[in-house]
C-alpha cells in the first residue's frame, strides 16, 4: 500500500520556484489500478516520478511517502536505489525507445539484474515464464531493439520493469505511441500483472481518461499542480463532484457522439502560470461555479467513503 | 470536388534509393462541396501520405489528383498557386510550424506578400480580424506576440484563419487534434464544423476513431496503404464489414463500453512481411481463407455508398 502526505515539489528556476506539486495527499491500496489523469503540465509527471526518482530540477520541499509501512527516502537519491526496481518500478514516458540500441534484449536485462547483485541464469526462467504470458516468444532475448515492433517493445519494457514484483509500478503513457490494437493488449496485461500479483500497485499516468474507464479501479484527477479529485472510476464518470472534472469529462468525444445531434464543449480559458500562481484554487478563473471562498486552497476532503475532492461547492 | 483516382505512391529508401516502401497504393476516392471526410488508419497506413499529396508536398507515382476537373500534377506555377488558393493544410504540430524568432502573425504577413500585394494596410488588417474571430480567437489577445506566449490551441487556430485568409474551399487537416489537450481539442474540432457550415470541405486525417465518428459525413478506413472500408460514418462505425474495421471498433477504448475481457494479442510479427499477392490484412485477419492470401480483394459496393475491400463480403 502506498501513502503520499503533504507531498510538495517545485522546479527551481532562475526566476523563481515552479509550484509544479503542491500537498499531494492520497492512497493506493494494494490491488488498486489508479490512473493519474490530467493535461499536459498539470504536474501528474511530476507527482509520478518524485515518488521514484526525485532529481534536479526538481525540489523536495516537503512530505511524506510510506510503502508498505516503510517511509521511503525520496530526497535522497543514493538512498533510494536499494527500493528502486525491488520495490517501486518506474516505466517512463518513451521507455521503449530508450533500449539501449547496442545491446540484445537478454544481454541488458543481464547487466541490469548485475547492478542489483542479482544472477541472471537464477531470474531466466521466471523471466522466459513471464514472456511467454505476454506471448513473446523467448527469441526477444536475443533480438536487439531495433527488431521489434512497438508493441513488441512496450511488452518487453513491462516484463523487465516487473520482474522482481515490485510492490508499486508506476506507468507514465505507455499506451500513448501505440495503435489501438497493441494499446488494448498493453492495457490487458497490467490487469493481468496485478491479478498475479507481479505487482500490488499500479499508477497508470495517462491524458487519455478513456483507457484509464477501462481499466482504471480509481482515477486521481489533477489541475494545475494541484489534486483536484479522487474516487472509484464509475463515480469519476457519473457522479463527479468538482467542476474540472465534470467538464473534462463532458468534453470528451465518444463513438457514437455526433456533432450535429450533441455539441461538445470544451473549457474556456488556460491554466494559470505556476510560477508565482495565483492564491486559493488554482481552477477559480476556469471555473463556472467559483465564489469568494475559492481564493482559500480547497482541502481535499473525503466526501463519501473512497471519494476525495477539493472544491468549497463540493463539500 | 476533389477526386483521387488508383492513386500511388512508392518512397524509394536505402543507400541508392533501391529499396521500395509502398505507402500508398490505388487509392481512390471522393470529396464532395461541404463534406467532412476522415481518412483514419494507425501508424504506417499511408494517411499522412495521402494528405502530402494532394497538398503536391510530394509526387504521384502513379495515377491522378483532380481537383474541379483538373490534374493537380500537370499545374504549372501559375495553376499551382491558384490551387493553393482554394486547397490548404494545417499540420500535426503547430509548434513545428511557427518560427520561433518571428512573431506568430508574421504567417499572415507572407500571406499578405504573396497572394494579396495590392491590398491596403489597413483593408487587410480588417482581413485578417475578421479571419481571427471566424475561429474564436479575440485578435487583440494573440496578435503582436511570438509563438511561446501563445497555446497550442492557438496556434491550431492561427494556422486555420491563415487558410481562411485565401478562397479556401478544401482543408486537409492532419491530426491536428492530437496535439492538443483534451479541454481545448473538442474547440477545435467544433471550429471544422462551423466551417463546413461556411462552405467548406474537409479531409480530416486522424488515428482516433471517436474524433472521426464526432465530425464525419463519410470515413474511409486505411490499411497499409489501401483503402479497407469506406462509407457513411455511421456505419462505417456501427455496422463495420471488414475485419480489421470490426477489430479496431472493439479495440478502441470507448467511455460507453468496457472492453470484453477476452485477451486477444494480435499476430504482428507477420504484419510486414505478409503476402504480396494477396489481402495485406490475410496475415492478422481471424476470418483469412485460401483465396485471400492468392489474390488481392477489390474494394466494391457492398451497399449503397458502402465499399469495402474484403472478399468474405
Amino acid at each position: 500500500m502506498l501513502q503520499v502526505e503533504n507531498l510538495t515539489v517545485y522546479y527551481k528556476t532562475l526566476r523563481g520556484y515552479v509550484r509544479a506539486l503542491e500537498r499531494a495527499t492520497f492512497t493506493v491500496a494494494d490491488g488498486e489500478i489508479m490512473g493519474l489523469a490530467g493535461e499536459s503540465g498539470c504536474g501528474k509527471t511530476t507527482l509520478g516520478h518524485s515518488i521514484i526518482y526525485l532529481r534536479p530540477p526538481m525540489n523536495y520541499i516537503e512530505g511524506r511517502v510510506v510503502l508498505d509501512g516503510q517511509e521511503l527516502p525520496i530526497w535522497d537519491m543514493e538512498r533510494m536505489r536499494e527500493f528502486r526496481y525491488r520495490h517501486v518500478s518506474l516505466i517512463p514516458q518513451y521507455a521503449m525507445n530508450a533500449l539501449n540500441p547496442t545491446r540484445k534484449i537478454g544481454k541488458m536485462i543481464a547487466e541490469l539484474l548485475e547492478s542489483r547483485e542479482m544472477n541472471y541464469d537464477e531470474i531466466l526462467p521466471e523471466l522466459k515464464r513471464r514472456l511467454d504470458l505476454v506471448q513473446l516468444s523467448h527469441d526477444v532475448l536475443k533480438m536487439y531493439p531495433i527488431e521489434l515492433s512497438g508493441g513488441m517493445k512496450q511488452r518487453t519494457v513491462m516484463v523487465v520493469s516487473t520482474l522482481l514484483n515490485p510492490s508499486l509500478l508506476i506507468a507514465d503513457e505507455i499506451t500513448s505511441a501505440l495503435d489501438v490494437s497493441t494499446q488494448k493488449a498493453v492495457c490487458e496485461m497490467l490487469v493481468e500483472f496485478r491479478d498475479r500479483g507481479f505487482v500490488k500497485s499500479t499508477i497508470i499516468i495517462t491524458h487519455d481518461i478513456s483507457i484509464l474507464y477501462q481499466i482504471a479501479d480509481s482515477i486521481l484527477v489533477m489541475y494545475a499542480g494541484q489534486l483536484s479529485e479522487k474516487a472509484p472510476t464509475e463515480t469519476i464518470f457519473r457522479d463527479a463532484r468538482h467542476p474540472y472534472t465534470q467538464m473534462l469529462i463532458g468534453s470528451l468525444p465518444k463513438v457514437g457522439v455526433r456533432y450535429q445531434e450533441e455539441r461538445l464543449r470544451g473549457i474556456p480559458g488556460s491554466p494559470p502560470q505556476l510560477l508565482d500562481p495565483p492564491p486559493g484554487c488554482r481552477f477559480r478563473d476556469r471555473c463556472p461555479v467559483a465564489f469568494d471562498r475559492c481564493v482559500e486552497v480547497p482541502p481535499f476532503l473525503e466526501i463519501s467513503p473512497g471519494h476525495f475532492v477539493a472544491c468549497w461547492r463540493a463539500y | 470536388m476533389l477526386s483521387l483516382e488508383r492513386v500511388t505512391k512508392i518512397y524509394r529508401l536505402g543507400a541508392f534509393g533501391l529499396k521500395k516502401l509502398v505507402a500508398v497504393r490505388d487509392v481512390s476516392f471522393e470529396i464532395g462541396e461541404r463534406e467532412i471526410v476522415s481518412l483514419i488508419g494507425e501508424s504506417g497506413s499511408g494517411k499522412s501520405t495521402i494528405g502530402k499529396l494532394i497538398l503536391r508536398l510530394i509526387p504521384l507515382t502513379s495515377g491522378t489528383i483532380r481537383f474541379e476537373g483538373m490534374d493537380i500534377s500537370a499545374m504549372n506555377s501559375r495553376c499551382l498557386k491558384d490551387y493553393y488558393r482554394k486547397v490548404q493544410g494545417v499540420f500535426q504540430d503547430p509548434f513545428a510550424s511557427f518560427n520561433p524568432i518571428f512573431k506568430a502573425d508574421r504567417i499572415f504577413r507572407m500571406v499578405h506578400d504573396e497572394f494579396y500585394p495590392k491590398m491596403g494596410a489597413r483593408e487587410w488588417s480588417e482581413k485578417v480580424e475578421g479571419a481571427l474571430r471566424a475561429v474564436g480567437l479575440n485578435p487583440p489577445d494573440v496578435l503582436n506576440k511570438f509563438p511561446h506566449q501563445l497555446s497550442g490551441g492557438q496556434l491550431q487556430r492561427f494556422l486555420v484563419a491563415r487558410a481562411l485568409l485565401l478562397d479556401i474551399r478544401l482543408l486537409v487537416a492532419d491530426e491536428i487534434i492530437s496535439m492538443l489537450d483534451a479541454s481545448t481539442r473538442v474547440d477545435v474540432l467544433n471550429l471544422l464544423a462551423d466551417l463546413r457550415a461556411r462552405g467548406l470541405s474537409i479531409l480530416f486525417i486522424t488515428h482516433d476513431l471517436s474524433l472521426g465518428y464526432y465530425i464525419s459525413d463519410r470515413a474511409i478506413i486505411l490499411y497499409r496503404g489501401r483503402i479497407a472500408e469506406m462509407g457513411p460514418t455511421e456505419r462505417v462505425y456501427n455496422r463495420p464489414l471488414h475485419p480489421y474495421t470490426e477489430m479496431l471498433m472493439e479495440s478502441v477504448p470507448r467511455l460507453d463500453r468496457k472492453w470484453e475481457e477476452e485477451i486477444r494479442v494480435e499476430r504482428e510479427g507477420d504484419a510486414a512481411i505478409s503476402a504480396v499477392a494477396g489481402c495485406v490484412y490475410a496475415g492478422r485477419c481471424p476470418k483469412a481463407m485460401d483465396i485471400c492470401t492468392q489474390q488481392e480483394p477489390e474494394l466494391r459496393e457492398a451497399e449503397t455508398g458502402h465499399f469495402v475491400a474484403c472478399w468474405a463480403k
